[in-house]
């Protein structure tokens, strides 16, 4: 068991391009980054129920899943895995039980910075 | 008169097609720092996720929260001492679509509305852009997992 370099250049080349879809969305279409986050977590979750994300977490591994896109594709999978295992009640629990950390994690933390520190004068 | 209309005639072409070519390039120059920035931050999230693979053995569902819940602290922290708004003025889209950017969205509201209060401003100002992101990620997930429940037959 050790580190492999290709995984690093996948995770880069695949991050990367995930993240230039982005900026080109941010300069030739008028959306804002809010609605780019939503629409990266929509379509990770529907790209993995089609199956078409799965083999980019194959190859790029947290290339794929560290942008919004990954977020929505633990979404996807944990509603997915939740409702074979447990019907409706899978379908509903599996979505936040797969992104549970990563939620809490961003309140927690977020709430913590925030009571902490004050917004820096823009220059 | 007409030896001096000429060349501004030819600097209106000119300057019309530098402002043709100027937001082409500038997109260009931002999608290669979106590139190189929204990679180095994968390459970092695969270092943490190795380190928890290979170095503190876990689960394969845990190796995904534990990276996810450590980009979302380094997301928060460098918002939060004033870091992350630097890096992101050079690393545009970069810095948004990696989890650290969503990170972001929570700390900056919520820090600018902390003079509002810890429960209407903090408290509520954090989810102005995580809100719709989990409203609209979470009611996506349970309509795939339905219909999930549907082709399976399993309920």
């Amino acid at each position: 068991m050790h580190m492999e370099a290709m995984d690093y250049v996948y995770a880069f080349i695949i991050g990367g391009l995930i993240c230039v879809i982005g900026q080109l969305l941010i300069s030739l279409t008028r959306l804002t980054p809010a609605r780019i986050l939503v629409l990266f977590v929509v379509a990770g979750v529907f790209l993995t129920a089609m199956g078409l994300y799965e083999p980019l977490v194959r190859l790029g591994g947290a290339g794929a899943t560290t942008p919004l896109t990954g977020f929505g594709y633990a979404l996807g999978k944990g509603a997915i895995d939740g409702a074979m295992e447990d019907g409706i009640i899978g379908a509903f629990t599996g979505g936040i039980k797969g992104t549970a950390g990563g939620v809490a994690a961003a309140i927690v933390f977020g709430a913590l910075n925030a009571a902490i520190f004050t917004p820096k004068t823009k220059k | 008169m007409k030896k001096e209309r000429i060349p501004s005639q030819k600097e209106k072409d000119y300057q019309r097609r530098v402002n043709e070519k100027m937001p082409k390039s500038k997109t260009f120059l931002q999608c290669v720092r979106a590139f190189i920035s929204g990679g180095i931050i994968c390459c970092i999230g695969q270092l943490i996720h190795d380190f928890a693979k290979l170095v503190l053995n876990f689960s394969e569902s845990n190796v995904a929260a534990f990276t996810a819940i450590v980009l979302v602290f380094l997301g928060a922290t460098l918002t939060g001492i004033g870091v992350y708004d630097n890096i992101g003025s050079w690393a545009g889209a970069g810095s948004v679509v990696p989890i650290t950017g969503f990170a972001n969205s929570i700390v900056s509201p919520a820090m600018e509305f902390k003079r509002e209060g810890y429960v209407l401003g903090l408290g509520a100002k954090m989810f102005s852009i995580a809100g719709p992101v989990l409203v609209y990620g979470i009611s996506a997930s349970v309509l795939v997992g339905l219909i999930a429940c549907l082709i399976s037959g399993k309920f």
